[in-house]
């Protein structure tokens, strides 16, 4: 796909969320995977300390500094671009954060030294978020204070789950308590800004289920209320779609014609058991019901707005080679 | 802040398979603490081993953090007023019945703050911006308020007897071990060097460490400005006076964890990542020598019947598509196969759990069809746990 046809040509920052257990982890990784082609440079972000950048590609748990991941899903013309991490953690954050902003010196390393920094990111959440949110938007609008640093074309974040994402990209409204006036105050408002920005998405991913899909509702209706741009809504772990629409419903409804399935397997090489046909025939009404589920979820999705995407359920689970197959998916349908 | 983790192989011998029944049964458990990463399904199985445990004629409340919507209101906890409420219908012929509350965090934060200090007191420290951010969203706040609501619950059911099972489900968190961490995360936060230090000038000895101080509330007034220090100032001296007896509550729950009539169940869904929390939250028992029940493995992919395997139905598909591209049967193959793949899958992960943690008994709960919000879709999955 080149790259004015897909649907997000002017997002640089690219917000994955999700209910937890839906894949958002998968997803970002497979977005930066399908982002980063043509030589271009792209950030995969995690700010929960879990390391799962580190796990999902297999390679040393990552420092709290940029390196080199991986390289992109080639484009059309077969080059790719190169995906970077950062594990962002708070307290490393704060320490460069200061660097960069205040000429503190000594008063810097005593802050550190006595606890100063712990206390912040401990008590108050909020700060947490707006160090881990800040450096996000250092790396989104890098200046010239950070001298000799990669210039990204996308960043994909890695974010905290569906229920805690407006919150967490609300910066200036969790320090409002904190923080009425000076530097802190102005640098959030700036980052809000970019947030609030046509150059952010925040894309939700869900499954097709009742519960996820209604805190995908609602946490779209607490992005809108917050300014925050919605990007699209990712539905992962789609199940096979082998049965036509007609085969599904006489699955469901157990009038598919045994004599049928008998002279089939036989036909294929397959002696035709009782027990087998049932199996497979019970296996069939399983899968109906669920399908019909996940129908009745997918159109409540596609009345959420926006553009959806949707990722299959992989049988044997997701390694490296599945993060490029997903990437491709993602890339086919538009998404990057 | 986490700490650095060490494994733990296996120990014990091979353990049977989990029975809930016998568990609940037993009048010797007094609380059900399930545990879990998020999204595998804690909430529903607390709920139903709760249910499960009232129809069997025990006095049950279920104490939940964030139940779906629907699940709430077919309980009757829609509303979070921080009070256990009766759930019905509930089979009562056994003599047992089933409460049910939704914890409100905040809430229960701010009734300690009030039993602890003076009305003024109490006053000035709900209304500091730092008490509001630590109240409402402190890393381990909803954890710590959940060992503190069932420290309360315990109490009070010592008691008056209005029950003899507290059944738990703990907040949803990325990490398992959030839960227990969270007494501990709060005391080394009140011992913190800095809180120490914001102290010092009310305190003696400290007199020494003024210069330092000078320093850095120089630095904190330049990058936050003097207003919110002097809020961090007040929030601090409340901490010290309301929240001594923090530390004594948070201790007393955690050895009430430790106790004989705990039983801990770890929940996880056949995913990699879920089972690895559960297999740190496993160790992590066993090392603070708590009493872990079992596990209980959600939304497994039911087994396909028959013997034959996904490569000898993706084989038969093949040749059936060839002869005509729409075949039914060559549909109902590939389910199977792609069935048969999640299955073996799924129990290859389980098998590597049970191999480093052999003492651990396990109950696998099938994935239903349909999603669970009433009391019905409770009383099956409770059946299905107790292996019926």
């Amino acid at each position: 796909m080149s790259e004015a046809a897909n649907d997000w040509p002017k997002v640089r920052l690219h917000v994955v969320t999700g209910k937890g257990g839906t894949g958002k982890s998968t997803v970002a990784a497979a977005l930066a995977l399908a982002l980063a082609d043509r030589g271009k440079n792209v950030l995969l972000c995690e700010v929960e300390g879990r390391q799962g950048i580190a796990r999902m590609f297999d390679v040393d748990p990552l420092p709290p500094e940029e390196r080199r991941l991986t390289t992109g899903l080639p484009g059309a013309d077969g080059r790719p671009g190169v995906v970077h991490a950062l594990h962002i953690e708070a307290e490393a954050a704060l320490l460069e954060y200061l660097s960069l902003y205040y000429k503190l010196g000594r008063a810097g390393r005593a802050l550190d030294r006595f606890g100063v920094i712990e206390f912040a990111t401990t008590i108050a959440p909020g700060v947490r978020d707006v160090l881990l949110t800040g450096k996000v938007f250092e790396a989104v609008q890098r200046n010239t204070r950070n001298k000799g640093a990669i210039q990204y074309d996308a960043v994909v974040l890695d974010a905290p789950p569906t229920g805690r994402i407006t919150q967490f990209l609300n910066v200036s409204n969790e320090l409002a308590g904190l923080a009425k006036v000076g530097p802190i105050k102005s640098q959030s408002d700036t980052m809000m800004t970019l947030f609030r920005s046509p150059r952010t998405a925040v894309h939700l991913v869900t499954v097709l289920e009742e519960m996820p899909v209604q805190e995908t509702a609602d946490g779209i209706a607490e992005l809108r209320s917050a300014d925050l741009p919605v990007g699209g809504i990712v539905v992962n772990l789609v199940r096979p779609q082998d049965l036509s629409a007609d085969d599904l419903a006489r699955s469901h409804s157990g009038t598919i014609d045994r004599s049928e399935v008998e002279a089939d397997l036989e036909y294929a090489g397959i002696a035709p058991g009782p027990a087998l046909v049932d199996g497979l025939l019970s296996e069939a009404h399983d899968h109906a019901e669920r399908r019909a589920l996940e129908d009745s979820q997918r159109v409540l999705v596609g009345g959420l707005g926006g553009p959806t995407y949707e990722l299959p359920r992989l049988p044997l689970g997701v390694d490296l080679g599945a993060l490029y197959e997903l990437a491709a998916s993602l890339r086919d349908q538009g998404m990057a | 802040m986490t700490k650095a983790r060490t494994r733990q192989g296996p120990t014990g011998t091979q353990a049977h398979a989990l029975d809930v029944d016998a568990l609940i049964d037993d009048p010797a458990t007094g609380i059900i603490v399930c545990c879990g990463s998020g999204g595998v399904g804690k909430t529903t199985s607390a709920a139903a081993i709760a249910l499960r445990a009232a129809e069997r004629g025990r006095k049950v409340v279920v104490l939940t953090i964030d139940p779906a919507r629907r699940l709430a209101q077919s309980m009757g906890i829609e509303e979070l007023d921080n009070t256990p409420r009766p759930v019905s219908p509930v089979d009562t012929s056994g003599g047992g019945w089933l409460d049910a509350m939704m914890l409100d965090m905040k809430r229960t934060f701010d009734e300690v703050v009030e039993s602890q200090a003076s009305p003024e007191k109490a006053q000035q420290i709900l209304e500091n911006p730092f008490y509001i951010a630590l109240s409402s969203s402190f890393a381990g706040t909803q954890e710590y308020m959940a060992m503190e609501k069932l420290g309360q619950i315990h109490a009070q059911a010592a008691v008056d007897g209005s029950y003899d099972l507290i059944v738990v489900d703990t907040p949803p968190s990325r990490s398992a071990l959030d839960f227990l961490d969270a007494p501990e995360r709060l005391s080394s936060f009140l011992d913190g060097r800095f809180i120490r230090l914001m102290l010092a000038p009310a305190r003696g000895p400290a007199k020494l460490m003024t210069a330092g101080f000078g320093l850095i509330t120089n630095a904190l007034t330049k990058i936050l400005g003097g207003q919110v220090l002097k809020d961090l100032q007040t929030f601090v001296s409340a901490l010290d006076t309301v929240f001594g007896g923090f530390r004594q509550r948070a201790l007393r729950t955690y050895a009430l964890l430790q106790a004989d009539g705990t039983a801990f169940l770890v929940v996880a869904a056949p995913e990699p990542d879920a089972l690895r929390e559960a297999a740190y939250f496993v160790e992590r028992l066993s090392e603070d020598r708590m009493p872990l029940a079992g596990l209980i493995v959600n939304r497994a992919s039911p087994a396909p019947a028959g013997t034959l395997s996904a490569d000898e139905a993706m084989a038969a598909a093949e040749r059936l598509r060839k002869r005509d591209p729409e075949s039914l049967t060559a549909g109902l193959l590939r389910l199977h196969a792609d069935q048969t793949r999640m299955v073996e899958r799924e129990a290859r992960l389980r098998e590597r759990f049970a191999t480093a943690h052999p003492q651990v008994a396990t109950a696998v709960v099938p994935a239903l069809a349909g999603d669970v919000h009433d009391l019905e879709g409770l009383r099956r999955i409770g059946d299905l746990l107790a292996g019926q």
